[in-house]
């Protein structure tokens, strides 16, 4: 019996020799091939069914007597495919893949690649072939793909280029006529540059038409982002302007606009312009007084002064959601100034930040400290910042805060070793360069030498008075 | 009373923030001055012409309260000393420090006493005779650093006091006295 289909050639190793672009898409394994007309042409039986874009390629499996048996359809030569019948039979069989193939007058598949006479005039008859998938591929999948690679007709394009190169090139330059665009060893052969140009020039063109497609849209909202921001300026400028005419006088109505539109502005992210000038933003107005209220408890809890972050995190916490902004916080603090509220918010030489009670005052703080650096445990061993935090109440780093602006006043004198950052009281303003030993009676440094000399530290001079 | 050797030591030698350079300006000029005066002192009855900072220097650690001036105390308070005229640097590096807790004018007329206490008017000597001879021991110019000697011997000589010459070696320095 004659082979009902095409043939398809085969590397050494069993490969399908794909045709110029030809691409697999899909296979199946152990599938029967059956032509409707099974008395004249054999069965296919158990073997790989392979998809590609052009072709559907049966390859016989390993333990087949012939490997020449290997056949193709070319998807050309499909006139139909039909769904997929879903009937209680279907269930108990194999998947089956049924479609039309147009057959030529020898009653074989028609293909259309061999002879260009026949190209207008194809076979008249088609035929029902059944590909019975006895394996476990995806039959609904390949079936997807079928249709896809079938309506994609990809070999209508490599037939255009392969004609024109044909005519371009003369006689002699393919072997087969038309699609015929590999040689026996199974690479692919170039049929002529012009061929090649060609389909770089359209792939280009297509890939500039998209292009051109996707950035219609962008080009449309970057118009309008730049008609908003241009809106947005717009508004700014009236605001600012609107503020410098204030003496003039507002109305009551002008204000409530441009409140609302300074909420509207901060509310997309702009800041208010007219926040230096005037109180400020309404929202930050209400912030400020909420946030004075707020830390009045911890101020109290750390003894009068907390350190700025520590606030931020307590107020933040306490919020829970519609958390503020460290710049938020900064501003709030800064708008203090310009209300009655208690507290207040300063800044320390170091940098660092806290808020206090406007009540709190140094001369109190110094006062403690001094207290406490010249009881004779502190006049003879100094005080750290974390003996001071404790005497006084307050948190570790505050107390550094106070005990380096004591420094600075020339309450305190420091002394760095390898004990670590202590501070003295300073004795250095009571003793007189040209007359280093004389010792004053009831000064401070007559406190500290007796407090000292009875650890047995031999020191200078006593004082006039003999103890 | 505390003593480094026989030197007796301040009452506040042994206040530990003596022995960190304060950094408040204020409170820091006192403390410069107070070393400044202290060093002085301290060379002059000593008799220690030249300070080098990087040896060991009894002045500037107390054991007692466990405290040592920092490289950059030390410079600090010598470099006022220099900015003030009562020391110089002996090299660039700052690492040794000449002491003049005579200013070398002062010494020019320590030297001219001694040479009309002694009616050396006209007289020559070398300039090893004039530090460590018989007639300097018991005065201040006994064991007189030699640079400081020479520097005063210099203005002296500029002033038309005394003239200097050289002998065949650096011992044989000498000095015409025209007092």
């Amino acid at each position: 019996m004659s082979n009902f289909f095409s043939k398809a050639e085969v590397t050494s190793s069993g490969r399908p020799v794909l045709l110029h672009n030809e691409v697999e898409c899909h296979l199946l394994s152990a599938v029967d091939l059956e032509p409707e007309d099974h008395r004249h042409f054999s069965l296919l039986k158990s073997g790989l069914l392979i998809l590609t874009t052009h072709r559907l390629i049966w390859l016989p499996s390993s333990s087949a007597s012939t490997p020449t048996s290997a056949s193709a359809i070319p998807l050309a030569a499909i006139s139909h495919i039909f769904s997929s019948k879903k009937s209680l039979k279907s269930v108990f069989h194999s998947p089956r893949i049924r479609f039309q193939v147009l057959v030529s007058s020898d009653g074989r598949v028609f293909d259309p690649s061999s002879g260009s006479g026949s190209s207008s005039g194809s076979g008249s008859r088609s035929v029902v072939v059944t590909a019975v998938i006895r394996g476990k591929g995806d039959c609904d999948g390949f079936l997807v793909k079928f249709w896809d690679s079938w309506r994609a007709r990809a070999w209508e394009t490599t037939k255009i280029s392969s004609s024109g190169s044909g005519s371009a090139s003369g006689s002699g330059a393919a072997t087969g006529i038309g699609g015929g665009l590999y040689s026996s060893d199974g690479s692919v052969r170039m049929v002529g540059v012009a061929g090649i140009l060609r389909k770089e020039q359209e792939m280009w063109e297509s890939t500039d038409k998209s292009l051109q497609d996707a950035f219609q849209d962008l080009n449309a909202l970057m118009s309008k982002a730049k008609e908003m921001v241009m809106l947005a300026e717009k508004m700014r400028q009236k605001l600012l302007s609107g503020t410098s005419s204030q003496t003039s006088g507002t109305n009551d109505e002008d204000m409530g606009s441009k409140e609302e539109m300074q909420d509207w502005l901060l509310s997309v992210g702009i800041i208010s312009p007219v926040t230096k000038e005037s109180a400020g933003a309404l929202y930050h107005q209400q912030l400020s007084r909420q946030l004075a209220d707020f830390v009045r408890i911890p101020l109290e809890r750390a003894g009068g002064m907390i350190n700025l972050i520590d606030a931020y995190c307590l107020f933040n916490r306490a919020r829970g959601t519609e958390l503020i902004s460290p710049d938020d916080m900064l501003q709030a603090c800064s708008l203090w100034e310009k209300f009655d509220v208690p507290v207040m918010l300063r800044k320390f030489d170091s940098g660092v930040m806290v808020i206090q009670n406007k009540s709190h005052s140094d001369e109190e703080v110094f006062a403690r400290i001094k207290s406490l650096v010249t009881k004779p445990e502190a006049l003879r061993t100094g005080i750290s910042p974390t003996d001071a935090a404790m005497t006084l109440g307050i948190a570790p780093a505050m107390a550094k805060e106070h005990l380096l602006t004591a420094e600075s006043k020339g309450l305190l004198c420091r002394d760095i070793s390898p004990d670590g950052f202590r501070f003295y009281i300073n004795l250095f303003p009571e003793i007189d360069p040209c007359n280093m030993y004389f010792v004053k009676d009831y000064g401070i440094c007559s406190t500290w030498i007796k407090a000292v000399s009875t650890t047995g530290l031999g020191i200078g001079e006593r004082s006039s008075t003999f103890r | 009373m505390q003593k480094l050797g026989d030197f007796k030591l301040p009452h506040f030698f042994n206040y530990p923030p003596y022995f960190t350079l304060q950094p408040v300006r204020e409170t820091r000029e006192k403390q410069i001055q107070l070393w400044k005066e202290l060093i002085l002192d301290y060379c002059r009855t000593q008799k220690i012409f030249i300070v080098r900072l990087e040896e060991e220097f009894p002045l500037f650690s107390n054991s007692v309260i466990e405290r040592t001036l920092s490289h950059e105390a030390r410079e600090a308070f010598l470099s006022a000393l220099v900015a003030e005229g009562r020391a110089e640097w002996l090299d660039k590096g700052r690492r040794n420090c000449l002491i003049l807790w005579h200013r070398i004018q002062e010494w020019a007329d320590i030297i001219v006493n001694f040479v009309k206490d002694n009616g050396f008017e006209d007289s020559v000597m070398t300039v090893e005779e004039i530090r460590s001879g018989i007639e300097s021991r018991g005065t201040e110019l006994h064991g007189i650093d030699r640079t400081i000697l020479m520097r005063a011997l210099k203005l002296l000589e500029q002033k038309g006091k005394l003239a200097i010459f050289k002998g065949t070696s650096t011992d044989d320095e000498g000095v015409k006295f025209s007092v």
